[in-house]
This record gives C-alpha cells, structure tokens and sequence, in this order.
C-alpha cells in the first residue's frame, strides 16, 4: 500500500543515487593513488627495465598527463567506449570501458565479467548457507533460551565468529577431501559448463565462508526475537493461549526480519568483494583476489573498476534490502 | 459458584511482594473495579488470573479459581484453555498490544482458531463479526489493515473485539482507557457496559482512575502496597469510604465539577486534609501582560504532507495568573507550549514577551516537560543538569562560583520539597512524585518570569498530583510567576487555572475564565469534552451515559 506508493520514485532515486556514489568513489581511488608513493611505470615495466623503457611505459600509459586528464579520458571510456593502440594493432574497448589492465592489457570490462560469476557463485551459495544456518540457530537459541541448548548454541557461535576462515575452510577440506574422500579437492567449473560439478565443487568454499557469516546472524536473530519476545504485543497472544510455537515461529521471528536482512545486505554486499581468504584457499579465481594482486602492483584501471563493481553490488544489495524492508513492514515508507 | 475466587493471593518478585494475602470473588455477570494507585499491585492480580505469571520467576501462592478452573494447579493446557477462551484480557496500551506486523483481523483470526478449530475462512469471518460488534466501521476492509493504521480508539476497540472472539465469560480490563483521549475513554467505557449488557460476561477492570471505576463497575476494591485496603458496592464506598485511605484517595481526586478553592485547598484537599498549603496565589493577577502570542501557526511536513499542527493561535498570560490550555491528543497543545518558550519557530506569527517580539530561546520564559527525568541527561546528576542554566549565565567559572552555583542549586531543591543531598543523584534514581520537583527546580534555576508546564501532572497518582499542583501554585504566589498549564485533564486544569483556553485540531474554540468555561460552555466541543469526564458519582454516571447514548440514537 503506502510501501509501493512511490515505488518508481523510489528506484529513480535511487539509481540516481547509486551513479554518484560510484562516481565519488572512482574519485576517491584515483587520487588515493596518485598520492600513493611508488613509481607505477617502473612496477609495470618490471624491476630489470632500463630507465628509457620505463619512460616509454609512462607514456604508453600517460603517467605523466595530469590527474584530471587520466580521469577525463577514464570517465570518456566509460561513456562512449575508447580504441588502444597495443603497440601494432588497434583494439577497440566498447563502452562501458574501463581502461585496460596495466600489467596484462586485457581490458577490465572482460576481466571483471570473467571474475564476476566466481564471485557471485560463491558469495549467493554462501548466503542461502549462511541464513538457514544462521537465522536457524537464532530462533533454536531464543526458543529454548535459558536451557542447556542456548548455552551450547551460544558457545559455538561465539568459536565460529572467533575462527578465521581458513582455519575452518582448511579443516574441512583436510578432512572431507583428505581423510574421507567425500569430494575431491574443490576446483572452479563453470555454472553453465556443467552445473552439477559446479556445486559439488562450491560446496565447502560455501560452508567454510558460511559459518563464519552464520554466527552473526545467529546472534543477531537471537538477540532480536529476545526483544520482541520482551514487548507487549507477545504478552497479549500470551495471555489468549496462543502456543509457544506460535510466539516464537509467528510472532517472533517477524521481528527479527528487518536486522538481518539490513545484516544481509551488508555482508552479501561486502563479501562479493571481500571473501578473499575463501577464494585464494579454494584457488578460486574471484573478484577478491583479483582486487588484492592488482592493488599489489598498482595496476589503477583494474582497482578502479573491481572497487565500481563491489560498490555496485553494495548499493544493490542495500536498495534491495529497503524494498523488503517496505515489504515486510508496511509502516516503512520508500524514500 | 462463583466466577472468580481469589483466595489469600501473595505474588513475590524476589523480595518484593506485589500482593499480599488479597482474597476476593466475582459472581457470574457481575463487574468489580480494581483501583489504586501505581505499585499497589492491581496489574499482578489481573495478571495472575489467567497465570501469567507462570514461567516468569514471580513466586505465587494461595488460590486463584476463574470460571472453574484453579489457575495455580491447571495444566499449561488447561491454562491455555482458559486464556482466551473463558477469559480474556484488554491491555492498556492498544499500539503495543497488537502485533505490528499482522493485519489486525488475522490476529483476531489467530486467537480464535486456539480455541474453536475451525478453518482459517470461518476464523476471518469470525474476526469481521466482533469487529462490526465493537463498532468498527467497514470492518471487512479494516480487518485487513494493521494496528499502526488505526486510530487509538480504534486500536482499543479492536483489542476488545479479540476478547470477544470466543465469547468469554469474564473479561479482564487493564487500564484499557489510560492512554485514551476523554471523550475516546467515554466511548470505551459506554461500548464495555453494552456489551455486559448483551452478553452477561462478568468484568474485572484494572484502573488507577476512580472516575472509571464509577462509570462501570457494580463493586470497587481499594489496594494499596499489594493489600486490600476497602471493598464494597461502587456508591457506597465512593460516597461514605469507610477507611482512610480511601477518604485520602477520593480527597485528591480532582472533580471538573468543583470550582478552584481560592487561597486555601488544592482539589479535594478539604477532605482529604493533607495539603497545608493550596496552589492558589493569594495576590490577584495584575492586568500586566508578560506573555503574548498573536496568530501563531506551525505547520509541520513539506507539500501535500503539510499540515498545521498550530493554527492561529492567539493568547495572552497575565503576571501571577494561570492560563490552563486543554485539548486532547493532536489538538496542537504541546506545539503551541514550545512555540511560547522558543523551543520551536512558529511558521507565522510572533511571540511577545513583555511586549517585545521575541524569537528564540528566552531564559525568562521556562519549560517544565511531562517526563522530567527523560528530559534530564540520565549520565549527569540531577544537581549538574539543574545548574546548567546558573552556569550559561557566568562566563569561565571560578573556584568561587563553583561554589555560589552549588548554593543556589541547593536551595532549589529544598524550595522544591527535594533535598540538598539530591544534588549528587541521578535522574533514575528519583521517585515518580519526585521527578516533576527536579523538572520544577530546573525551570526554575533561570529566575524565569514564566513557566510553561506541559502535561506536568499526567503520568502521575492523584496523591501525588495534587502534591505537585500544590507546590506551583506556592511558587506562583511567592515569585509571582505566570504559568502556562498544558494538559488533557480537564479535571485538573480547572484546579489550577484562572483562565482556560480549549483546543482543537491547532484552533482555540473556547476561551474565558475558568469556570465560566467550564459551567457555561459555549463551544459544542467543549460540552462533548466535559461530558465526557468520567463522573465520581455512579448515578450521574449512568444518567450521562444515557445522554451520551441519546444523540447517538438521533
């Protein structure tokens, strides 16, 4: 009703909204390294480069244009699309561009679109983990509050955050790859090549990232149905014979919807870019570790554009997470 | 047998014991009031009706019988049987008591399907029935909606169609019209007794508010500190009370109907004889004019949301005098209170302070807030926070000041009945009747010419009530202060004002003298308003139901 009111406003704004928080941080990661000490040229060219070939480079890649300029011819390719001369041929970088790589001369767009699924497999398979795992053993904890259960569940969520993810991801592996032979060692296959491998292979990279998220919103899911378990309207079905059942799976548990899909948002937004340590143990080839090598050896136009993309999946997630918000309380207005 | 029979109830939290050995029975049909003030226990006995307090660590003895089944020894089965079923509870807080989330007829569905099984359509159409019975309008389509789209009226009315659902034979009210306006609380109540009418079922209405007790209860019980105090037929122990207590309660009580006891005696006090001195200023108000808004206006949101809370509003307050406002909930009072203090920029029109525009915050003019204690910082002590207005005054605070500021923080406090060793205290750790005194020290620490004092009275028991009420008026008659008194007890403010301003959807519909307003209203507003007062006397009561009904009818 009032939720939906403003629904195409709401997109249009933002939409809006999103464009210029990209653009404020493609900004911001441009001046951060221009300021950054280091010559990119040489780290380029490689340490065994003559000062001669190291200039070349700084040409090849106009270091030595101003700032505004790089970022004009940046912000160009991104609209209309930009052509590279490679030394002999001519490649043409259709718009969206995003420059090309420093170090391999790929362009990013393509790269990014080759990373991306990786990513997005990993982190979409880990959510769906990590809410059932995590929303699950919240509502168990605040159900059976009090009792030995909670206690338990408690503790193990508390391990489960303080244990880094390798820990767990290396565990795992050792034991259901190593000792028992259940899977063999994960690697990357491709959702459309052949689905079946793919999740088979993605199956311990989504435990491994998901019980580490899960804990958080176990507690979250607990602390939340504790709150609502404390407010009047619980009292009211309590005293007209309502079951326990129903308080908590009804009542309850409504009220620990909008944390955790504000939670939700967040990680899943966090995690595309983030899950690093789970991508590099599981050798699979993601966003993450690509981000990581390429701010290693300052290659600019691949950082630019992976961070625009985690950005964008950031802001996604969030506007996402406001329209279910609107959707699961109508006294939330869209604006 | 009876409907209800409590025998020799004790109900502990801890160490502290709620209710203290309280027996009582309720026959079939019949309707008792459980009154007293905040702490006497009349929310745990409710409570412990339908065993609430099962599982919450309140340690409960004796034996409590509803409707044939013994609450402490059923089982949670039985127990979940009689919740609901054969009684059912009416909460105070109608927004609170509903689920935010559910359309309000699911909930009522939900209810009913615990204890009828039927099929979810027949629940649904079950929960449109009551709705219509407790005069909801167009309740199919309301049924749908949720609580935060409903009035509080409506929220209320809806919370008692959920008791109604599976036809109950005792229904347990608690506090259902506290947080209602009066003339919504007039509606409530008459709805309560037509449906005892209709359908027989016995009630056990929780108030603290005397005057609701007399419109709808056949039998009253006093409690205090978790113990009987007195228990009878409603005219009886309202017109003769045979203990103490009860004289005392009735005593400070304010009556809409009585004028102000000029110089002596705030309301009641003549009977009960506690309050040597009345809030009445001995002086007569000078003709001096200190405070005067002219057109003011405030609207709130932008565009099509705009709305104005305040709508040419134009007053005058007198030195030494009080100048009563009375309105119900968004009738723009309280905007109207901060606009005079500067709290808030008037969209159009001025505030005059001893003839001069002024904007902005005025040192002269002071606020005393409905919840002082919320309106203090809770990590600073109380002693602190009434010193910050000394302090805005002295530039760079010396050793010395520190020590006049101490002083004069002092004396405030014992001026206001509090003492000097509250000044190291914290805001939570005062008691209901002495927050509004820190509210009333702070206000005061600016040497203000004015107070404007925003519902200072209403979170609070009569007794106490009518201790602060006291205390301003002392104030007013020694430093000669104007007082602007904002409230929605009509009772009150009558006690306290020379003249009274009515409002009304941000309109002034009546203003005058007192009790000319009160005794000969002219506005049809403020005669809906003052019959809907909850009268003392059962008899009147009844005879103004039966006016109320008339139009009704017409």
């Amino acid at each position: 009703m009032s939720g939906f009111g403003g629904f195409g406003g709401f997109v249009l704004r933002r939409g809006i909204g999103t464009i210029l928080t990209l653009f404020a941080i493609s900004v911001i990661v441009y001046v951060v390294f221009y300021v950054t000490p280091g010559d990119v040229a040489q780290i380029t060219c490689g340490p065994r480069c003559s000062p001669a070939q190291v200039h070349q480079v700084a040409q090849q890649l106009r270091l030595d244009e101003p700032l505004y300029v790089r970022y004009w011819h940046f912000v160009e390719g991104l609209v209309a699309g930009q052509d590279y001369s490679t030394g002999t041929s001519v490649e043409h970088c259709p718009a969206p561009c995003l420059g090309l790589s420093y170090q391999s001369d790929q362009q990013v767009t393509r790269l990014i679109l080759t990373k991306l699924p990786v990513s997005l497999s990993l982190v979409l398979g880990a959510m769906v983990v990590w809410l059932i795992l995590g929303v699950g053993t919240g509502v168990l904890s605040a159900w059976r509050r009090g009792r030995l259960t909670e206690r338990v569940l408690t503790a193990v969520t508390l391990a489960g955050t303080a244990t880094p993810v390798f820990v767990i991801g290396l565990i795992l592996m050792i034991v259901v790859c190593g000792e028992l032979e259940l899977l063999p060692f994960p690697q990357y296959v491709n959702l459309t090549d052949d689905p079946e491998q793919w999740a088979w292979n993605l199956l311990l990279p989504w435990l491994s990232l998901a019980l580490i998220e899960a804990a958080s919103f176990a507690r979250l899911t607990r602390s939340s149905m504790l709150e609502t378990l404390a407010e009047d309207h619980i009292r009211t079905f309590r005293a007209y014979g309502v079951g326990e059942r129903s308080i908590i799976g009804r009542h309850a548990l409504r009220g620990a919807f909008a944390p955790v899909i504000a939670l939700n948002a967040n990680n899943f937004g966090s995690a595309v870019g983030g899950a690093v340590l789970t991508e590099t143990l599981f050798g699979l080839p993601g966003i993450g570790q690509e981000l990581v090598h390429a701010v290693n050896v300052v290659d600019l136009p691949v950082v630019v554009g992976m961070v625009l993309v985690i950005g964008f999946f950031v802001v996604l997630a969030n506007a996402v997470a406001d329209v279910l918000y609107a959707v699961a309380d109508r006294r939330v207005v869209l604006a | 047998m009876s409907l209800v029979e409590v025998t020799d109830l004790t109900v502990e939290f801890g160490a502290l014991r709620a209710v203290d050995g309280l027996s009582f029975r309720l026959a079939e049909g019949a309707a008792l009031g459980l009154v007293g003030e905040s702490g006497s226990g009349k929310s745990t006995v409710a409570s412990a009706l339908l065993g609430l307090h099962r599982g919450t660590g309140a340690a409960v003895g004796g034996s409590v019988r509803v409707a044939g089944t013994d609450v402490q020894a059923a089982s949670d089965e039985e127990l979940r049987r009689l919740r609901g079923g054969r009684a059912a509870m009416v909460f105070q807080d109608p927004l609170s008591s509903l689920d935010p989330y559910y359309a309000i007829g699911d909930q009522i569905a939900e209810v009913y399907r615990v204890h009828t099984r039927v099929s979810r359509r027949t629940a649904r159409a079950r929960a449109v029935q009551v709705l219509d019975r407790v005069g909801i309008p167009d309740p199919v389509r309301r049924s749908r909606s949720r609580p935060h789209e409903f009035s509080g009226g409506m929220r209320q009315r809806a919370l008692i169609a959920m008791a109604l659902a599976c036809e109950p034979d005792l229904l347990i009210a608690d506090e259902p019209t506290t947080a209602l306006d009066v003339t919504v609380q007039a509606q409530i109540l008459d709805l309560l007794h037509a449906l005892r009418e209709d359908t027989g079922m016995g009630l056990l209405l929780v108030t603290h508010d005397v005057g609701v007790a007399a419109e709808s209860v056949d039998e009253v019980l006093v409690m205090r500190h978790g113990r009987l105090v007195e228990h009878g037929p409603v005219e009886a122990v309202l017109a003769a009370p045979a203990q103490p207590y009860t004289r005392e309660l009735l005593g400070a009580v304010p009556r809409v109907e009585a004028r102000r006891a000029v110089g002596h005696g705030s309301p009641g006090q003549d009977a009960g004889g506690s309050q040597p001195d009345g809030p009445r200023p001995a002086a007569e108000p000078s003709g001096e004019v200190v405070l005067e808004a002219r057109g003011l206006r405030r609207e709130f949101g932008r565009g099509k949301r705009a709305f104005a809370a305040v709508d040419g509003v134009s007053l005058t307050v007198h030195r030494g005098e009080t100048l009563g406002v009375v309105g119900e909930s968004g009738s723009g009072k309280t905007t109207l209170g901060r606009m005079l203090v500067g709290l808030l920029e008037p969209t159009a029109g001025e505030v005059r302070y001893e003839g001069r525009v002024s904007s902005g915050v005025n040192p002269t003019v002071q606020m005393v807030f409905q919840d002082p204690v919320s309106s203090l910082n809770p990590r600073r002590s109380v002693g602190e926070s009434i010193a910050d207005p000394l302090r805005a005054r002295v530039r760079g605070v010396r050793g010395k000041d520190e020590a006049r500021i101490r002083g004069r923080v002092t004396e405030l406090l014992e001026r206001v009945g509090l003492e000097a060793a509250h000044y190291d205290r914290y805001p939570h750790e005062f008691s209901g009747g002495q927050r509004p005194r820190v509210g009333i020290a702070r206000a005061l620490a600016a040497d203000p010419r004015v107070i404007v004092c925003d519902e200072p009275v209403s979170a609070l028991d009569v007794t106490t009530q009518a201790q602060v009420v006291a205390l301003l008026g002392e104030l007013q008659r020694e430093l000669g202060l104007a007082l602007v008194f904002v409230a929605h007890d009509l009772a009150v403010v009558r006690q306290v004002s020379d003249r009274v301003a009515v409002m009304r959807r941000g309109r002034v519909v009546e203003e005058g003298p007192a009790d000319e307003v009160y005794e000969s209203p002219r506005d049809p507003y403020t005669r809906q308003l003052l019959a809907a007062v909850p009268a003392l006397d059962p008899a009147v009561a009844a005879r103004r139901r039966a006016e109320r009904r008339q139009p009704a009818l017409a």
